[in-house]
């Protein structure tokens, strides 16, 4: 029973990752008809934006490590804490939590560059070859990030109060040893809430309403007079800080590399083909169930029955779903139906 | 009519051309080669009367080890520079035949190609290195996968290889070979150093759960680290293998939660240590109690570099390795003093293992008075040594294996700098932890071959 709780936990931690990354590329396909294969370098750099910050913020002055007798060595002490000691220690403390409001401006800077400067040039161009330069882009992505960051993972931690467990079993009236992280606890939490946001933005805005009118019937929304484009521009804006929160976040999960988007890349796009091509909730409710059956088919039990069962279950549901759903579990009439 | 005659002549005369083209070009490679082969004993890559010698270092420049690379790469450009100017080892190595005027007095060059950490990769550029820019030698790793590969081009290719970091039984057990010589200690040699501190600290009733990553250096690092546990008496729960680069363990990592388990053995090492160790801690593992008992956590191979991406997570942890830079003997004190005087950090053990194998192969070759490698293998295999970090150390003939003591390490809970992360528990003996080279399959090969 423990064990099915922890892995439902599990699952639906993963799954909030998947949903978000997914999510931002699902609406990039459905209003812009873009295949993004930079969406999980996007990501990527989202994690690096929390890096980023915490150097900037941790910026330090080199003072000679008297320890260090072979040689001069130095050692860095942040101006922060030098300038005002135990506030400066603190906000050092929580600078992935603060590196949300750096991470928004830089992915939404990033995105809007991105379209215009690239991404707006194949909006007519076949998909492959929309896939070629956003996967080009994503490999230029990478390699800048590794020049500058090298090719370690770099760890990143969270704020002190709550990078222990908490007490899950206690909550539930299980097993009072049932502990999980509490940094993961929040993820979840927040990609709930970000997801809500979201949904909410699309369905309850004048902005939102044209958006989805403009991924139903692009040529009637223009003719209407209605700048799609423009709002478009924004969508991608969008869709960028959607991942490039998602990674920040999940810095004190995965020390933030410069491969970790390719490898989140192929399942969110697995994710987004059995949510259904365009189709939000589509790809939420994917990410959810996919996470959650990844998470089950790594217990050991299952893994006794079929053996390796952990490593295909994903591709293996996605053929499945596939065969009997081909527009996906709620894909749209008339999405890369041609 | 006369066009068509043209052109039939023209393709008899063009094919009589280009047969004697062809043949030509054909034999061109063979010529060549047998000028490389001419004066005395045939080999490869002869260097002759040329006032040079060249040597291909091929260590991860991209890639998931790019920063254990680069600093491999940087104790290799600090073995060129001693090699040709003297300084570091060359005064405390004992016996030593180097003079600080080269090897054999020709001034060493270097080349550098780059692993990626992928087999097919390495193999192509210790290719390029032995075909196109003729090195005598070449040295590198930080793969067991990318170092059996190379290590096997390089007997094919008759051009020794000094193996840099890899850690697997394999490449001195059963993919030993004649042209390939191991520094570095192995998975065996960890399992037995480690053994008798697991007994002490953690004593004989104990229950094991395996991570472990799937690939010839976690296979038989857990085979060896499991047959030292069992040996104590300890129950293995469970081993579970995980793909390398896996990211996320937490799903590996819940079920040990319930497993019953009370120490959890990661056989994972870089950026997969980093972070199953990282996750492991933040699932509460390290501050569990089971059984009655504080839950462990152990790492077999450690490293500084992968305990400065683990941060505070590897405070406590214990493991093996096979030098380190707080060493206090006086072939270290040179090294980290030469090294850290160059770069402005200590070296790390993969730095150091790269740095004594280059300079081993020169002194072989002073000792061989020869580049002609059947020579210098035969003066490195039996090979003793002392004065380079580890103590009294022999290149074992059987095996092409270095016997030397091992160093039981672990993470530091109050460093007193940046780079005093590890702490030394217990340098082990090398009769605690020399084997018998017969335990494993697998056959050295000829001394001579044909390339």
């Amino acid at each position: 029973m423990d064990a099915i709780f922890l892995q439902v936990l599990n699952g639906l931690d993963k799954g909030g990752a998947y949903a978000l990354i997914a999510l931002g590329l699902t609406l990039t396909f459905g209003t812009l008809g873009i295949v993004n294969f930079a969406h999980g370098a996007l990501f990527m750099l989202g994690a690096f934006c929390a890096v980023l910050f915490n150097k900037i913020i941790t910026f330090s002055v080199k003072v000679k490590d008297e320890s260090i007798t072979f040689f001069d060595a130095y050692k860095e002490q942040p101006y922060l804490e030098i300038w005002w000691g135990d506030i400066g220690s603190t906000i050092i403390d929580y600078s992935i939590p603060l590196s949300l409001l750096f991470t928004i401006p830089v992915m939404l800077l990033i995105g809007v560059i991105m379209e215009r400067g690239l991404i707006k040039h194949f909006y007519k161009r076949p998909h492959a070859d929309q896939i070629l330069v956003t996967f080009g882009l994503a490999i230029v992505i990478q390699e800048l990030i590794r020049t500058f960051f090298g090719a370690n993972p770099i760890p990143s931690s969270a704020p002190a109060i709550v990078s222990g467990s908490a007490a899950i079993g206690a909550w539930f009236g299980l097993n009072d040893s049932l502990v999980y992280p509490w940094w993961r606890l929040i993820y979840l939490v927040f990609s709930i809430i970000v997801i809500f946001a979201v949904f909410v933005f699309l369905k309850f805005t004048t902005f939102g309403m044209v958006v989805r009118a403009g991924m139903a019937d692009r040529e009637t929304v223009g003719l209407l007079g209605i700048n799609v484009q423009k709002r478009f521009t924004i969508v991608f804006g969008l869709a960028t800080v959607v991942a490039g929160l998602a990674g920040a976040m999940y810095a004190p999960i995965l020390p933030p590399n410069y491969h970790m988007g390719m490898d989140f890349l192929v399942l969110s796009f697995v994710v987004v083909v059995v949510g259904g091509m365009g189709s939000l909730g589509g790809a939420v409710f994917a990410g959810f169930m996919l996470g959650m059956l990844q998470s089950f088919a790594s217990m050991n039990e299952v893994k006794a029955i079929i053996p390796g069962i952990d490593q295909v279950i994903i591709y293996l549901v996605a053929v499945i779903i596939l065969l009997i759903r081909p527009r996906g579990l709620m894909g749209r009439e008339g999405v890369m139906d041609d | 009519m006369d066009k068509k005659n043209n052109i039939s002549n023209l393709t008899r005369r063009g094919f009589l051309k280009a047969s004697a083209a062809t043949g030509v070009a054909l034999s061109a490679p063979l010529f060549f080669m047998q000028g490389a082969y001419a004066e005395g004993k045939k080999f490869r890559n002869d260097p002759g009367s040329a006032k040079t010698v060249k040597l291909g270092f091929n260590v991860p420049q991209t890639g998931a080890y790019a920063d254990e690379g680069a600093d491999e790469l940087r104790a290799f450009k600090l073995a060129v520079k001693h090699l040709n100017e003297g300084g570091g080892m060359l005064d405390t190595m004992k016996p030593s035949s180097l003079k600080g005027n080269g090897i054999l007095g020709k001034k060493v060059e270097y080349v550098t190609g780059d692993t990626q950490t992928k087999s097919d990769a390495a193999r192509g550029s210790a290719k390029r290195m032995i075909e196109k820019d003729g090195v005598v030698m070449i040295s590198g790793g930080s793969s067991s996968g990318v170092a059996i590969a190379v290590q096997g081009l390089c007997q094919e290719m008759g051009v020794i290889f000094m193996a840099g970091l890899t850690h697997s039984n394999d490449t001195t057990g059963k993919d030993k070979r004649r042209y390939g010589f191991r520094h570095f200690f192995n998975a065996k040699m960890t399992g037995s150093a480690l053994g008798p501190v697991l007994k002490d600290e953690m004593g004989t009733d104990r229950k094991a759960y395996h991570l472990t990553s799937d690939y010839t250096w976690g296979w038989t690092q857990e085979e060896s680290i499991k047959e030292t546990t069992e040996a104590l008496g300890w129950k293995t729960v469970k081993t579970v293998k995980t793909p390398v680069g896996a990211g996320d363990f937490s799903q590996y990592i819940t079920p040990i939660l319930n497993s019953g388990a009370d120490v959890l053995i990661l056989n994972h090492y870089g950026k997969d240590m980093i972070n199953s160790l990282t996750q492991s801690v933040q699932f509460g593992l390290r501050d569990k109690k089971v059984n009655g008992k504080k839950f462990e956590i152990i790492v077999p191979l450690f490293s500084r570099l992968m305990a400065q991406g683990a941060g505070d997570n590897i405070k406590g942890i214990l493991g093996t390795t096979n030098w380190n830079w707080a060493l206090e003997d006086d072939g270290s004190k040179a090294f980290v003093k030469a090294f850290g005087k160059e770069y402005g950090n200590p070296p790390s053990q993969a730095a150091h293992t790269c740095y004594v194998q280059t300079l081993l192969y020169a002194n072989a070759c002073e000792m061989a008075g020869t580049f002609y490698p059947p020579e210098v293998i035969k003066a490195l295999e039996g090979f003793k040594f002392d004065g380079m970090g580890n103590g009294p150390t022999e290149y074992r003939a059987e095996d092409h294996q270095c016997l030397k003591d091992v160093l039981v390490v672990r993470g530091k809970e109050k460093p007193k700098s940046q780079f005093d992360l590890l702490e030394i528990v217990k340098q082990v003996p090398r009769a605690e932890v020399e084997y018998k080279a017969d335990i494993f399959k697998g056959d050295l090969g000829p001394y001579e071959v044909k390339s």
